[in-house]
């Protein structure tokens, strides 16, 4: 044998142990907007994906391997999510927790369905996400229809007996949200008094409050965008209504307290429930706050994220994307920081996410 | 009829305000025979510095809301009608030997010029403002259903009242007024007999403009909240009651702001929200079929 061949077969013995050695680990990706104006939620996506990752390793990985992180940023920028969305593929990674807009988790989930990549976003809100998705999106957030289900369920609750008015903007998020809490509602044995639609932009809404106090309304349900919602509740106190406002998240921003002023008190309206509050992140959100950083916002979803995926791979014995999916896909609850969690036959999450916060003296919280 | 008399007061509001705006397009219309798109601006602006002398002065400590109001009504009329003089000036007089559609087209340019001033300079988020005259009186309590006729309602028709009484006089017994009509009927021949036509189409311009700060102001102080864009809206309400009530004629304007407010909100009261508009436009469609110069528009005489 040759002094050449013998470095060659070196050489090819190498990369061969190279090769077992990267085969032993998964690679795994979180993708978000790491740059730009929304580089705070990309923070705080990577903290959350590093930290499950490094739970999931010390207590012995999935299925005997270890995990390892990759990192990519979209900036929240289409174009950009479809070529990282194909970089991560090419690293054959097994699961992207990820994007964060839904204007780039959509078209990166049509990249991750063609090369056998699972999808769970946490953050991506935007039904046509999973509603037009493939066999590989999942979320473990919200949809913006699922407040519906939650608002008409506790209208017919609280408001039992009540005279309750639905309005919407015909906007596609308004009349969306209308509809689906009209649903809701009707199917937990209470019927609207009114349903109608206003003219979104206009400033006179002294007409449909008058109809509403005629009606005798207790209860608005607007399906439609701050600022018409508070000059509602406005011109509905100016005519010696009482009433209380209920709304979507849309109304979770200060300038709705600006425009309705003392008539937004005690506005109700869905948001998304602080998973740091929820009892089963107590110990993550404790690691978190010795490392001395606060799991807010979308933190704790991305380690859910991780977490479930996980749990599904160990469950499937496999981290073959279709597989994990089939598991997932398959209803049962997943325990993860953010709660038990199930999925639908898309990948919505079947527990919505959404509660309701209180408009009281120019602050909102935490119903 | 408790509830028929609070919408007969919802709709009356929102006609007076149409009306006043209104009055602004068919005055200079009345005058040179142009429909300056640009109105329903320069009413948004209007808005915009009533709230920010408003602002202002509150910053500076003035508790007084009526010494407030009066100011801000001198500083946003003031300041508008050099807004209308600029306007005049710069895009309408240049072309005002050139064929018929120029100032059109120049007017609706301006238009989209003060729009996207407002929303550069003032940002695109709605402004809010904290009531001034808040309360009013409950007229009837029926059944449970109390009809209210808040003060700023009652300040916003007298105002409008008040407004077409001071115009109508000026058009019709000052000197200004005649030279505003002999412009109106012949501009040539006015300024053969020493009407100085510039100045007077001028005037009309400032005086609009100064009428529209006033419309901004109430438009604020009821609604409380402006954007960069409700002049475009109320724009081309205001356009309709001018054309309904009969374009040229200032009575006509407020008539046809009210008619178009109290069909709004009738229909709204009584049939379905979303079709207001519909209703609104399609008996101006019908007026317009049997009466072609509106409600109180004089037909015009073919000079041979």
């Amino acid at each position: 044998m040759s002094r050449r061949t013998l470095i060659a077969s070196a050489a090819v013995l190498a990369v061969t142990l190279a090769g077992a050695a990267a085969q032993a680990q998964i690679r795994i990706a979180t993708v978000g907007p790491m740059t730009g104006s929304y580089a705070a939620v990309g923070a705080q996506m990577k903290a959350g994906a590093e930290q499950a990752v490094a739970d999931i390793n010390k207590a012995g990985g999935v299925n005997g391997q270890q995990l390892v992180l990759e990192v990519g940023d979209d900036a929240c920028d289409p174009r950009q999510a479809v070529s990282v969305a194909n970089q991560m593929a090419s690293r054959k990674v097994a699961v992207v927790a990820g994007h964060y807009c839904s204007g780039s988790s959509i078209p990166a989930s049509k990249v991750y369905g063609e090369e056998g990549v699972l999808q769970i976003s946490p953050a991506s809100t935007n039904p046509a996400y999973t509603d037009k998705g493939g066999w590989n999106t999942f979320r473990v957030c919200g949809r913006d229809d699922q407040q519906g289900l939650v608002a008409g369920k506790y209208l017919a609750t609280t408001f039992k007996g009540k005279k309750i008015a639905i309005l919407h903007d015909n906007s596609a998020y308004g009349k969306g949200l209308a509809d689906e809490t009209k649903k809701s509602l009707n199917a937990n044995g209470a019927t609207e008094a009114l349903y109608a639609a206003y003219t979104p932009g206009e400033r006179d809404y002294s007409a449909i409050v008058s109809r509403m106090k005629q009606a005798g309304i207790d209860v608005i349900y607007v399906g439609g965008y701050h600022t018409e919602t508070g000059l509602i509740a406005r011109q509905a106190k100016e005519q010696g209504m009482n009433i209380t406002m209920v709304g979507g998240d849309a109304l979770v921003t200060n300038e709705f307290w600006q425009i309705a002023g003392p008539a937004g008190e005690n506005t109700l309206m869905t948001f998304p429930s602080d998973p740091r509050k929820r009892p089963t992140a107590a110990a993550a959100v404790a690691e978190f706050k010795a490392k001395g950083f606060d799991p807010e916002g979308y933190t704790l979803y991305t380690y859910g994220a991780i977490q479930i995926w996980a749990e599904a791979a160990k469950k499937a014995n496999s981290i073959d994307g279709k597989k994990v999916a089939d598991v997932l896909h398959g209803g049962q609850p997943w325990d993860s920081v953010l709660g038990q969690i199930s999925f639908d036959k898309k990948g919505d999450i079947t527990t919505a996410d959404y509660v309701f916060y209180v408009w009281k003296n120019g602050n909102y919280s935490e119903l | 009829m408790a509830y028929a008399l609070q919408q007969l007061i919802n709709g009356v509001t929102l006609g007076m305000i149409y009306g006043l705006i209104a009055v602004g397009y068919t005055m200079v219309y009345g005058i040179i025979g142009m429909i300056n798109f640009a109105h329903g601006d320069v009413f948004m602006i209007g808005a915009f510095l009533s709230l920010i002398s408003l602002t202002l002065l509150s910053v500076l400590g003035l508790s007084s809301v009526p010494l407030a109001l009066a100011l801000t009504l001198v500083f946003a009329a003031g300041i508008a009608a050099l807004y209308g003089w600029t306007i005049e000036r710069v895009a309408y007089r240049p072309l005002r030997g050139s064929f018929r559609l120029a100032p059109l087209i120049s007017a609706i340019g301006m238009s989209i010029v003060l729009q996207n001033f407002a929303q550069v300079s003032q940002g695109a988020r709605v402004k809010p403002i904290a009531p001034l005259i808040p309360g009013g009186i409950q007229l009837m309590n029926v059944e449970g259903f109390a009809v209210q006729l808040s003060w700023m309602q009652i300040v916003i028709v007298v105002t409008t009242l008040a407004v077409l009484g001071v115009f109508t006089y000026l058009v019709s017994a000052t000197p200004l007024g005649r030279s505003m009509r002999a412009c109106e009927q012949d501009q040539k021949m006015a300024g053969l007999l020493g009407i100085d036509t510039d100045k007077t189409i001028s005037l009309t311009f400032v005086i609009g403009a100064a009428l529209a700060a006033v419309a901004g102001l109430m438009f604020l102080l009821y609604y409380g909240v402006i954007d960069f864009f409700i002049g475009f809206v109320a724009g081309v309400k205001a356009f309709t009651a001018a054309v309904l009530g009969g374009i040229g004629s200032l009575p006509g304007a407020v008539l046809g702001g009210l008619a178009i407010g109290l069909i709004e909100t009738f229909w709204s009261a009584y049939f379905s929200v979303q079709y207001k508009d519909v209703a609104a436009f399609s008996i101006l469609v019908i007026v317009l079929i049997f009466l072609p110069t509106g409600l109180l528009g004089r037909t015009d005489v073919e000079k041979v």
